[in-house]
């Protein structure tokens, strides 16, 4: 058996952010995830239909 | 995806309350600041009474500027981004409302104790043991509604703006808890759990990471929503902002070492601070080209659009301090700079520069579109503001790196004998034109403040004047 002490530990934590932080940019780089990604970059553009009664409610709540 | 529920609307009420009230604390907190700089100039402005004392305003003035402006900004607009981009209403209006009278009383504390020297002397973590109750409970309601509201999305996605709000709201509570507890010995007299140098390192993982999240990642989700808005294109490079996310997340939480260079802070803890604030500039400067490259072909927007002025400009300031910051974490470069006015420089580019105009920007986005006008009252009060804004900041920053850099080398002067070469009375004297300078400066940034406040009011009233002529047709 090695013996192993917190900085192995360490060192191994180390390497495993790595990994996931690579992991992370593999996925957000996909081809696969170009589609979800250009969807979720228009939410900003998607809702003005629900803005727009939320004015018109806020309107006629205020003449009342 | 709204036609799932053709009848929902959004909670602006809470947005209008904390927008409103994003350019009162502005006010207050900045007027607080030119104040205190004038004391630095003239001292006899300190009046000789314990309340209006410089020890006893600086933390006023940096409470209301980061909790008052920049936190009534950061509900403001993540309220406002979190309905919009998840189609849905928040959580709880009751507990949404509840925040802001919550963080209002807060701020109300912080003006009425720390005048009076209730202090638990934690830089950005001054109030007492009540106020920081008062403070949890607000924020665990803040997530409520928050992440209540993303629970409830009609979209698939989480908008890369919530990820950045969502990572500020959960990391502060962390942070506000951990570095706060404290042993109670008085209604507002505590004692640190922590003694020592364990002390200092909490309270600088807390102070830098309300440098990281508070004032960084709130406003990263303020900028992933609003450039792509004022600009009407989606952002750059999604799969950036999510790398962008990530990284950033896992890097800044180590950082706050830099804080404590040459202290009794171990020496390893020293470089690792030193290191991973280096590691920074590379996720700090994917963020930032991110959202400016936003405007890649619509650059000519830039000369009609003074707000999106605001947002661009706030961006590059972003930039600067983003890299100033790495520097100046370097130890040699640190040995120069740590205690010296190029501290003060460097937090206000990313104060002034970066958070307030950021935050200008959205605010000018937000407030025609919250009360349902056009535009906002005047443009060519947004030019103006923005001009004074620049001014003032560049004004600032310059003045205090050219008094930083000099205290730094005539501190560190020594004569042949091995003495000092100046004494710290000589270093004041020659920093006075500095301070004048800044005090200016922050004036003018603070007289561009006065003029947003005017131009709000009018956008509002001219709103109130169209409502009333419509009752009066209505009436007739």
């Amino acid at each position: 058996m090695i013996e192993m002490d917190i900085n192995d530990f360490r060192g191994i934590h180390t390497l495993l952010v790595m990994i996931v932080f690579l992991g992370i940019c593999w996925w957000a780089y996909s081809s696969h995830r170009k589609k979800p990604n250009d969807e979720a970059a228009n939410l900003p553009f998607d809702d003005d239909e629900i803005d727009q009664r939320t004015r018109e409610q806020d309107k006629t709540e205020k003449k009342q | 995806m709204s036609t799932v529920n053709p009848s929902i609307t959004y909670n602006y009420k809470v947005v209008r309350q904390f927008a409103i009230m994003t350019v009162v604390w502005g006010i207050v907190g900045m007027s607080l600041g030119v104040l205190i700089a004038a004391q630095l100039v003239w001292p006899a402005l300190n009046f000789d009474l314990p309340f209006t004392h410089f020890g006893r305003l600086r933390p006023l003035h940096t409470n209301a500027v980061i909790f008052g402006f920049g936190g009534s900004a950061l509900f403001a607009t993540s309220y406002y981004v979190v309905q919009r981009t998840c189609q849905a209403r928040l959580f709880s209006d009751g507990l949404a409302s509840l925040t802001f009278w919550g963080w209002q009383l807060v701020l109300v504390a912080a003006v009425i104790t720390l005048p009076q020297g209730f202090t638990s002397t934690k830089e950005y973590a001054e109030l007492e043991w009540p106020i920081d109750i008062l403070i949890t409970l607000v924020w665990v309601t803040y997530a409520v509604v928050f992440f209540g509201t993303i629970m409830k999305r009609k979209t698939p996605h989480i908008y890369v703006a919530n990820w950045f709000y969502g990572a500020f709201i959960i990391t502060v509570a962390v942070l506000h808890i951990g570095n706060n507890l404290a042993i109670p010995v008085a209604a507002f007299k505590s004692y640190s759990v922590y003694s020592g140098v364990t002390d200092a390192m909490m309270q600088w993982w807390y102070g830098h990471n309300a440098v990281g999240f508070f004032l960084t990642a709130g406003f990263l989700g303020m900028m992933y929503y609003f450039v792509p808005k004022q600009a009407d294109r989606p952002v750059y490079s999604y799969r950036l902002s999510i790398v962008h996310f990530w990284a950033l997340i896992a890097t800044y939480v180590w950082a706050g070492g830099h804080h404590l260079h040459y202290s009794a802070l171990p020496d390893w803890a020293q470089t690792a601070g030193m290191v991973m604030s280096l590691i920074l500039l590379a996720p700090s400067w994917g963020g930032m080209i991110n959202g400016m490259m936003t405007l890649s072909g619509a650059w000519h927007k830039l000369r009609t659009d003074p707000i999106l002025r605001f947002l661009v400009v706030s961006l590059s300031f972003y930039g600067m301090s983003t890299f100033e910051g790495p520097m100046m974490a370097i130890k040699t470069v640190n040995a120069l700079s740590h205690n010296t006015d190029w501290t003060i420089g460097h937090v206000h580019s990313g104060a002034l520069g970066w958070v307030a105009m950021i935050t200008i920007g959205a605010i000018y986005h937000l407030i025609p579109k919250l009360w349902g006008v056009q535009a906002m009252y005047s443009t060519a009060m947004i030019n103006l503001h923005f001009w004074l804004a620049t001014i003032g900041t560049v004004l600032y920053i310059v003045a205090m790196w050219v008094n930083g850099i000099m205290q730094g080398l005539m501190w560190r002067a020594v004569n042949d004998d091995g003495t000092l070469t100046y004494s710290f009375v000589e270093s004041m004297e020659a920093s006075a034109p500095g301070y004048l300078v800044r005090m200016i400066g922050g004036l003018i940034f603070l007289s561009g403040m006065l003029v947003m406040a005017y131009n709000v009011r009018m956008t509002i009233r001219q709103k109130e004047a169209v409502a009333l002529d419509d009752g009066a047709v209505q009436a007739a």
